[in-house]
């Protein structure tokens, strides 16, 4: 039997219809067409599918899509401000920190959730944020510099003072 | 599948009794489903119980003890100041659980439900002496924790019962707890062995209290009365610890798996448990001094 289930994604009210059994990463995929959340794993280790549910950060595969009555998702595809990215996102793109971009929307979704919370991580933190992101590509040095930079950059931009 | 998200206590019970032993209750979901998706068989229900505030909250009350929400997930407890001073052991346990996005969802009672022998949580629980308020057809009971776990995946629960809470008994002055757990990464894996220990000093930093238990070195995770009674009268002098290493390493019955040895368990079920000893030794000396 179909859920009829309504939530706030990205700031908007949506409305879907699901199976209990479907997760919300295969929601906001084949329902809504969200494909910028990606499936690596679908078993919690990789988070490729990192969304923020409730103000968490989660991983989408591990979430049913009927636990989202009611909630409020904010994906990767609510992170830039209309053509205007993120400076995580412009980050990543000058720092390479990216192959073939798979985990890429993961990482940006964790890096936000971080920066949100702790706008001056040191590097530790940031590696130990970020072990539930899987990178084949990179080797996560460059991810790494990315978001310490991005972290730096907004910090400046909040007290107006150049880098 | 019918999924419900009941928000009374009662309604969780009436709906797993009807159930008639096809029921599953859900919290955070990490470990089931991913199990759902390695292709293990849906139940006809699944109760979501994060909506029952009862099993998401967690309560400090006069006399120091707590009451933590079964549902509560690793995430709130890390942030709870209170409960992270009094029991670091047992905060420090349930947040090396996975990666952050698992501690947004991943809950203490489902780390005990779950019941793996490696359950990081279950230890230190068990030192702390905690209680779980377990809910049923039959009414209510509380079971130690160590009492619950009763092999690999298999509860004390009933069919119809559910956990509702754990209960943190209040604690006298410089007592403390830690857990250590050795993995081959530095996150994200399952423990090859883990320790915990909760101790209390007199004003001398003489043991007078002590609790020891194990994970991952056995089918369930087990207290080691015998390892706990050698810290009582002590100052964890060398010499002492020694014996207490040897102790701990013996009362291990692991298993050979592709995360290690036999050999190499107790061995190191020995080596952590010194360790935890020592941290929960000057943490509770440090408190005194706070």
């Amino acid at each position: 039997m179909k859920q009829h289930i309504c939530t706030s994604i990205n700031g908007e009210i949506t409305e879907f219809l699901c199976d209990s059994s479907a997760t919300l990463l295969q929601v906001l995929r084949d329902n809504l067409q969200l494909t910028g959340t990606k499936e690596g794993c679908g078993s919690g280790d990789c988070g490729a599918c990192s969304v923020m549910f409730n103000d968490r950060l989660v991983c989408s595969c591990l979430v049913l899509a009927v636990e989202a009555q009611n909630s409020r998702i904010d994906t990767i595809e609510g992170m830039a401000t209309g053509d205007k990215l993120h400076p995580l996102q412009q980050s990543f793109l000058e720092h390479a920190a990216l192959q073939c971009g798979i985990c890429t929307p993961g990482f940006l979704v964790a890096a936000k959730a971080l920066l949100d919370t702790n706008p001056s991580p040191t590097e530790t933190e940031v590696r130990f944020w970020i072990a539930g992101n899987l990178c084949r590509c990179t080797g996560y040095d460059s991810i790494v510099r990315a978001i310490l930079d991005a972290a730096e950059k907004m910090r400046h931009a909040e007290t107006g003072v150049a880098p | 599948m019918h999924y419900h998200a009941p928000t009374e206590l009662a309604e969780v019970a009436a709906l797993l009794a009807s159930a008639k032993g096809q029921g599953r209750v859900m919290a955070g979901g990490t470990d089931l489903l991913a199990r759902f998706a390695s292709g293990m068989p849906r139940p006809d229900m699944l109760v979501d119980i994060k909506q029952v505030t009862e099993l998401m909250v967690i309560e400090q009350h006069d006399n120091g003890s707590f009451t933590v929400g079964a549902g509560v997930s690793g995430a709130v407890i890390g942030e709870h100041a209170a409960l992270c001073r009094v029991w670091p052991g047992v905060t420090e346990a349930m947040e090396l659980i996975g990666s952050v996005q698992i501690q947004g969802r991943a809950s203490l009672g489902g780390n005990l439900c779950n019941a793996s022998p490696a359950a990081d949580s279950v230890p230190a629980l068990i030192t702390a002496g905690a209680h779980c308020r377990i809910l049923g057809g039959q009414g209510e009971r509380q079971v130690p924790v160590a009492d619950v776990i009763q092999s690999p995946g298999k509860t004390c629960l009933a069919s119809d019962e559910f956990i509702v809470s754990f209960y943190l008994p209040p604690r006298p002055a410089r007592s403390a707890d830690a857990y250590l757990r050795l993995i081959p990464r530095s996150e994200m894996d399952i423990a090859v062995a883990g320790a915990a220990v909760n101790v209390t000093l007199d004003n001398e930093g003489v043991v007078v209290a002590a609790s020891v238990a194990l994970g991952a070195v056995s089918a369930v995770p087990f207290a080691v009365p015998g390892a706990a009674e050698l810290l009582m009268g002590s100052r964890m002098e060398d010499d002492l610890m020694a014996q207490f290493k040897t102790v701990v390493s013996s009362s291990c019955r692991p298993i050979n798996d592709k995360r290690g040895t036999i050999d190499y368990r107790n061995h190191v079920a020995g080596v952590l448990a010194v360790r935890a000893a020592r941290i929960a030794g000057e943490r509770a000396a440090w408190k005194e001094k706070a």
